[in-house]
C-alpha cells in the first residue's frame, strides 16, 4: 500500500508528464488558455490514462512480452512479440477513447457535454501514449501499480494545465514584449513551473 | 474505383495489417541476435567493471566484440551456488536476479518459522575472475529496491572469501545528485577491502550516513541526501550476501584444506619457516 | 517551388516554432548533443518515408479509415528506426528511451501526411516531410548545444571548457547543472521564439 501511495505521489509530482517530461506540450499548449475547459481536458485525460494502462499492462504482461504467451500452451512460450507493442498501444488508445466517448454519451450526457468534445483529442495526446511506454519500460509489476500510475501521471498532467490557464488567464493583463507574447511567455513559464516543480525531486515518502 | 466501398475498406485494412507485421516481423528477428547481443554486453561490462576491469570498453572500436573478449578472458567460471553453497546446475549469465531477490526479501534469520521451503529454491549466480596476476576473484550479484526503482550490483570478493576486492552498483531510476550516485566509481570504490565477516559472524557492510569510521573494515560512506536509497543498497547486500554466506563459508573451508593438504603433501618446507621464527 | 517547399519548413513555417507541432517529444533529448542528433535524424527519416509512402497510396486509401491508415505507416517507420536503433547504437537508444516510440504521437508527422502529402505527389510530399523533420532537428540540436556547452561543459562527449578553469579546480568558472535539467529546455524555445518573432514581426501574436 505504502509503495502505491509513494507512486501515485511520485507521479503527480516528481515525474510530471508536462515538466519532468514534456509530454502532451501540444494540447497543454493549445488548450491552456482558460481554466474551465482546461480543466475539462485534465479530467478526460485522468480518466482516459486511467483506463488504457491497466489494459495495456495486461496486453504487455499476457501477450506482448518476451514468453508472456506461455498460457497458451508449451510452443508458444518462446514468441516474443514486444516488437508489435507500440502499434498495439495506440491501437488501445485510440479504440478506448472510442469506446469511451459512446459509454460516456449514453450513460452520462451531461458528463458528455463537459468532457466529449476533448476526447477525441486525447487519442493523439503523446502523455497517453507515453504512459502505456512508460509503464512497459519500468515494467510495473502489479496491475494496481498501472493503475495508480495512470491515474497520478493523469492528475499530474491536469495540475500543470490548470495552474497554467490561471496563469496565462492572469497574463493577458500584463505588458509583455510583443515578440514574446503568446506562445514566447507560455514557454517561459512552463520552464519556470517546471523549476518550481524540480524542488519535490528527492522527497522522502 | 470506388474507394467508400465497405468491402474494399476491410479488404484494404486486413492488407496494410498483414503487410505491416510481416515487414515487422522480419526486420525484427533479423535484428533480434544483435539486440540480444548489446544487452549481455551491458552485464558482462557490469560484471567486469566490478573489479575495474574493461575501463576503457567506451575507446573501443567495436564494444561488443571487446567486452566479449575481455568476458571470456578474465571470467574463467560462473555457476549457481544455492542457500548451502553447493553448486547447481544452471546457467549463471542469465540468472533472473530480480526472481532470486522476491525469495531472499522473505528470509528473516529472526523469524522462528521455518522457512527451508524458500531457502531451497535459491540459485544464485558466482562468477570466478582470474586476473593478470593469477589472482582469483568471486564476483557475487545484489538486487533490491530503491527509493524509485531497482538498484542493483556486483561485488568481487578475493579468495579468503572475506574481503572485498571491488564493487559496482547501478539503478534504473534514482534521484539525479542524490540516491544516483551509488553508481559512481567513487561510492563503488569504498567498498575496496573492507570485509564481511567478524571472526565466524556475517556482519555485512554497513553504509552510514555521516561519516563512517575509517578504521571500521565493515562500513562505508552514505551518499549525501540519499538516505533511501543507500539504507536500500545496504540491506540489499545484507540480504544477498547473507544468502551467499553459504557459499563464503564452504568455499572458504575447501579453500583451507586444500592449503592443508598443501602443507602436508610439503611438511619439509614449512617446518623450516616456523624454526626460522623460533 | 521545389525550393519553396523545402526551405520554408526550416526558418519561416518551422514546425516548432512556429506552427507549434512536435514539441512534445522534441525537449526531453536535448540534454545533449548526440542523442539529439540521432533524435532529429530518426525524425527527418520518418517524416520523409511516412509522407512518402501515404502520397504514394494515397489515392487508395478508403476515407473513413484515413487516419488510422496514416497511423498504422507512420508506426510502422517509427517501430523499424527503434528497432534498428537498439540494434546498432544500444547506448543512445537507451537513452531515448520510450522518446522514439513517441514519434508516432508526434504532431509533426500526422500535420505534414494531413496537410500536404495527400494532396500531392511522392516526391514533393518526401521533400517536405524531410525538410520539415530537419526544422524540427534544427532547434533541437541548437537547444542540445546551448544545453551541453553550459550544463556539462562538452560538446558531443568532449570537454570543450577547460577542466582548469572550474571552480572546483580552482578556476573561476561555475558549472551551471540547470541547464542539464528540464526547465532549461522550455526557457531556451521561449527564446527562440522570441528571437525568431523579433525578426519575423508577421508572427507576432496580439
Amino acid at each position: 500500500m505504502q509503495d502505491l501511495i509513494s507512486l501515485f505521489v511520485k507521479s503527480i509530482f516528481v515525474d510530471n508528464m508536462v515538466f519532468a517530461f514534456f509530454l502532451g506540450m501540444c494540447s497543454f499548449l493549445a488548450v491552456s488558455k482558460n481554466v474551465k475547459t482546461s480543466a475539462g481536458l485534465g479530467l478526460a485525460v485522468i480518466f482516459v490514462l486511467g483506463i488504457t494502462l491497466p489494459v495495456n499492462y495486461l496486453l504487455n504482461k499476457y501477450v506482448l512480452s518476451p514468453g508472456s504467451l506461455a498460457w497458451l500452451g508449451e510452443g508458444f512460450a518462446d514468441i516474443d512479440l514486444s516488437f508489435l507493442s507500440m502499434i498495439v498501444f495506440i491501437a488501445v488508445i485510440a479504440s478506448m477513447v472510442q469506446i469511451v466517448e459512446m459509454f460516456v454519451e449514453k450513460f452520462s450526457p451531461s458528463l458528455y457535454s463537459s468532457l466529449g468534445i476533448f476526447l477525441p483529442l486525447i487519442a493523439v495526446n503523446c502523455a497517453v501514449f507515453a504512459g502505456s511506454l512508460f509503464m512497459q519500460e519500468r515494467g510495473y509489476e502489479t496491475l494496481g501499480e498501472a493503475t495508480v500510475y495512470g491515474i497520478g501521471s493523469g492528475v499530474g498532467w491536469c495540475l500543470a494545465i490548470v495552474t497554467m490557464a490561471a496563469i496565462r488567464e492572469k497574463l493577458a493583463y500584463s505588458n509583455v514584449p510583443k515578440p514574446l507574447k503568446g506562445l514566447g511567455i507560455t514557454f517561459i513559464i512552463t520552464g519556470l513551473m517546471g523549476m518550481a516543480f524540480m524542488s519535490f525531486m528527492g522527497i522522502k515518502l | 474505383m470506388n474507394t467508400n466501398n465497405n468491402l474494399y475498406t476491410i479488404v484494404y485494412a486486413t492488407l496494410m495489417v498483414v503487410a505491416t507485421a510481416a515487414i515487422l516481423a522480419f526486420v525484427s528477428m533479423a535484428l533480434k541476435e544483435r539486440q540480444q547481443k548489446n544487452i549481455d554486453m551491458e552485464t558482462q561490462l557490469s560484471i567486469l567493471s566490478s573489479v575495474g576491469l574493461a575501463a576503457d570498453a567506451n575507446g573501443a572500436s567495436d564494444k561488443i566484440a571487446y567486452v566479449q573478449g575481455e568476458y571470456d578472458k578474465y571470467i574463467t567460471d560462473s555457476y549457481l551456488v544455492n542457500y548451502k553453497g553447493e553448486t547447481v546446475p544452471g546457467d549463471a549469465f542469465t540468472a533472473a536476479l530480480k526472481s532470486q531477490y522476491e525469495l531472499i526479501k522473505q528470509l528473516d534469520p529472526k523469524s522462528g518459522e521455518d522457512q527451508t521451503a524458500i531457502k531451497d529454491q535459491i540459485q544464485i549466480p558466482v562468477f570466478e575472475c582470474t586476473l593478470d596476476s593469477g589472482e582469483k576473484v568471486y564476483i557475487v550479484a545484489c538486487y533490491g529496491t530503491g527509493l524509485w526503482g531497482p538498484i542493483w550490483g556486483y561485488i568481487g570478493f578475493k579468495s579468503d572469501f572475506n574481503t572485498i576486492y571491488g564493487a559496482m552498483f547501478a539503478h534504473k531510476g534514482e534521484t539525479p545528485g542524490l540516491g544516483a550516485e551509488i553508481a559512481t566509481p567513487k561510492f563503488g570504490d569504498q567498498f575496496k577491502g573492507k570485509s564481511i565477516f567478524d571472526g565466524d559472524t556475517f556482519t555485512s557492510i554497513a553504509i552510514v550516513k555521516g561519516g563512517a569510521d575509517k578504521d571500521n573494515p565493515h562500513e562505508v560512506d552514505a551518499v549525501s541526501g540519499g538516505t533511501i536509497t543507500s539504507n536500500a543498497l545496504a540491506l540489499a547486500i545484507q540480504q544477498w550476501l547473507g544468502s551467499y554466506e553459504g557459499f563464503f563459508k564452504l568455499s572458504a573451508e575447501k579453500a583451507k584444506l586444500q592449503e592443508t593438504a598443501v602443507q602436508e603433501s610439503a611438511p619439509v618446507e614449512t617446518n623450516e619457516v616456523e624454526s626460522a621464527e623460533n | 517551388m521545389d525550393k519553396n517547399i523545402f526551405i520554408k519548413p526550416l526558418f519561416t513555417a518551422n514546425p516548432i516554432t512556429v506552427l507549434v507541432l512536435g514539441i512534445c517529444s522534441a525537449l526531453a533529448v536535448t540534454a545533449k548533443l548526440q542523442p539529439a542528433c540521432i533524435m532529429a535524424l530518426s525524425v527527418t527519416i520518418v517524416t520523409g518515408c511516412s509522407s512518402f509512402l501515404v502520397s504514394l497510396i494515397r489515392n487508395t486509401i478508403p476515407n473513413r479509415i484515413r487516419i488510422i491508415i496514416q497511423l498504422v505507416v507512420v508506426a510502422l517507420f517509427v517501430i523499424l528506426v527503434d528497432q534498428i536503433l537498439k540494434a546498432y547504437v544500444y547506448e543512445i537508444s537507451k537513452q531515448l528511451s520510450v522518446y522514439v516510440g513517441l514519434i508516432i504521437t508526434n504532431c509533426i508527422l500526422m500535420g505534414r501526411i494531413e496537410a500536404f502529402a495527400l494532396g500531392n505527389k511522392p516526391i514533393p510530399s518526401f521533400i517536405d516531410g524531410i525538410a520539415n523533420g530537419m526544422g524540427y532537428g534544427i532547434i533541437l540540436i541548437a537547444i542540445a548545444f546551448v544545453r551541453e556547452l553550459l550544463g556539462f561543459g562538452t560538446l558531443f562527449g568532449h570537454q570543450i571548457i577547460p577542466l582548469s578553469w572550474y571552480a572546483s579546480n580552482g578556476g573561476f568558472y561555475e558549472n551551471n547543472g540547470l541547464f542539464s535539467m528540464a526547465p532549461m529546455a522550455l526557457i531556451l524555445v521561449g527564446i527562440v521564439v522570441w528571437i525568431q518573432r523579433s525578426i519575423q514581426k508577421d508572427l507576432q501574436e496580439k
